[in-house]
């Protein structure tokens, strides 16, 4: 693996809101193809994370590199088209459209859209298509998370950002919904995903970064992760 | 009978211009979370804009070509106007607390309103007679081709803007940014862009509004912003504000009501009862007739 270009790199990134650091000098990368996941508890900072890099947040030091491009200098609504798109957290579907309204504009950035894409994604999540005229306020949230997942998959990216896809889920759903992430990254898509299921995340996850108040103190392959005292005591609830 | 029939066309005819003005209110509405109380001035300035428009420009022409002109021309005078607007009283607020905006709106307000009465004087003008004072009298119902061109344009010009935003790629980045901004940026979506196509279409409208305020009243103040523009604001509040086809709604509405009360109760009384129209509506509906457009879940 590790002979695979890195082809995304955050190097000393950091972000704050007013006076307060949300980010304090975080590096990492990711090789093509990959699947890394960033851990993390509640205020860590990984929402923060995914936000700068679609640029929603300014950094205010460090790069975020992506083919020779620093992300950081670039207007938020470019990043899509630079090959960078983002399920965010908390869905954030467009309610008040139908799921195909909401699909469409996931390709907004694509002069023509992507039939072969809609198919897929159609495939990928086939109750979207069986709920293609309905508000996608309507659908369950389950639903609404494959909904985002695949709005964020019509633009063809090389690299999709997903932030906490098994928030308030169903564990089955949560299964589903991650054996589908896998067949994404089997097309080339590679994956960032941050998550707070670190078990779930791990499973599917190449190597992990473990984020804690604004630094990652943690980084190995899953099945490191998975082995560590430190991450089975704070993400996964075993006591030694 | 006939003072139905009358009122219904007069209503139509007001109403059509209300509609046109609060939609300048709801689009800003939907996508900014602002009242652009400068609104109702920027309609005031278009009647003096197509006033000058015609006079320097056109050399008091009114033939149907001349006319056209005078039209597009305002219109795009006030969605340059529209812009820089935005750029000057808006964007460096777009941060700030609501109510910092709301203070910038009602200062751009009596900025316009005071600009109107430099450039143009205090007293009141008579907006040229664009338009043949030809007349249909249908049984009792007398019509006026400057009603049916206001009815008639306005109807063009709200169904061309519905089909815009319901239709369109464009008109899908205005929906998706009212409903989420930053969800909307995720999707590479230009936001600022899509804020300033709201300005340029909202002031034009509201251009062709103003003009048509000239057109059909003849007199125009600088001050008459004021008075256009709450009864546009009260339309999109009446049918929901921040929704397009509501302040469609809510102007014909307003427009058919304070018809109707001039008619049968008493013109002097028309704003009275529409304030009461407007408490009413608040009470039993405070989204509006047709509301904020929500999916709730099932």
């Amino acid at each position: 693996m590790s002979e695979r270009e890195v082809f995304f790199e955050i190097k000393d990134l950091e972000v704050s809101y007013g006076s307060i650091d949300a980010i304090k000098g975080i590096s990492l990368e990711v090789r093509k193809g990959e699947i890394v996941t960033i851990l993390g508890a509640n205020g860590a900072g990984k929402t923060t994370t995914m936000r700068t890099i679609s640029q929603l947040l300014k950094a205010k030091a460090g790069s975020i590199m992506f083919k020779g491009v620093d992300l950081t200098k670039v207007p938020a609504h470019k990043i899509v088209s630079m090959g960078v798109s983002q399920s965010p957290e908390g869905r954030r579907v467009f309610g008040i459209l139908t799921v195909e309204e909401n699909l469409l504009l996931g390709a907004y950035t694509q002069k023509k859209v992507n039939r072969e894409t809609l198919k897929w994604v159609y495939e990928l999540f086939p109750r979207l298509e069986e709920r293609r005229k309905q508000l996608a306020g309507t659908l369950s949230g389950g639903e609404q998370q494959m909904l985002a997942i695949g709005r964020a998959l019509m633009s063809d990216p090389e690299v999709l950002l997903l932030d906490e896809p098994s928030l308030g889920l169903a564990p089955i759903l949560v299964k589903a919904i991650f054996k589908q992430i896998r067949e994404i990254a089997n097309k080339g898509v590679t994956v960032l995903l941050v998550e707070q299921n670190a078990k779930a995340a791990l499973q599917l996850a190449d190597r992990g970064y473990v984020l804690d108040v604004g630094k990652i103190v943690l980084t190995g392959t899953s099945a490191e992760l998975l082995a560590s005292e430190k991450v089975q005591e704070a993400y996964l609830g075993k006591k030694h | 009978m006939d003072i139905f029939l009358q009122q219904l066309a007069n209503g139509l005819t007001i109403g059509s211009m209300f509609a046109l003005v609060a939609l300048g209110y709801t689009m800003v509405y939907g996508v900014m979370k602002l009242i652009n109380f400068a609104h109702g001035d920027m309609v005031a300035a278009s009647a003096f804009v197509g006033l000058t428009v015609y006079t320097q420009v056109m050399g008091q022409a009114t033939s149907l070509a001349a006319v056209v002109v005078i039209f597009l021309l305002t219109a795009a005078i006030m969605a340059c106007v529209g812009i820089v607007l935005e750029r000057v009283a808006y964007r460096p607020l777009r941060e700030a607390p609501r109510l910092s905006a709301v203070v910038s709106a009602l200062g751009a307000s009596l900025v316009i309103q005071n600009g109107i009465m430099l450039i143009w004087g205090p007293r009141m003008k008579i907006f040229p007679e664009l338009v043949p004072q030809v007349y249909w009298d249908l049984g009792g119902v007398v019509i006026s081709l400057i009603q049916v061109l206001i009815l008639g344009l306005s109807l063009v010009l709200m169904v061309g803007l519905y089909l815009f935003v319901e239709k369109t790629r464009m008109g899908a980045a205005v929906r998706a940014s009212s409903i989420d901004q930053d969800a909307a940026r995720l999707m590479g979506i230009n936001v600022n862009s899509i804020i300033a196509l709201i300005f340029i279409i909202g002031s034009s409208l509201g251009a062709i509004g103003g003009l048509f305020i000239g057109l059909y009243y003849r007199g125009i103040t600088f001050n008459m912003g004021w008075q256009y523009g709450l009864y546009a604001f009260i339309a999109a509040i009446l049918g929901g504000i921040g929704n397009i086809p509501g302040a469609m709604l809510g102007g014909m509405l307003l427009g058919l009501f304070n018809a109707f009360i001039a008619g049968y109760v008493s013109s002097t009384w028309a704003d009275a009862f529409t304030f009461i129209l407007l408490i009413v509506i608040l009470i039993v509906r405070p989204t509006g007739l047709l509301g904020e457009r929500v999916a709730e879940k099932v």
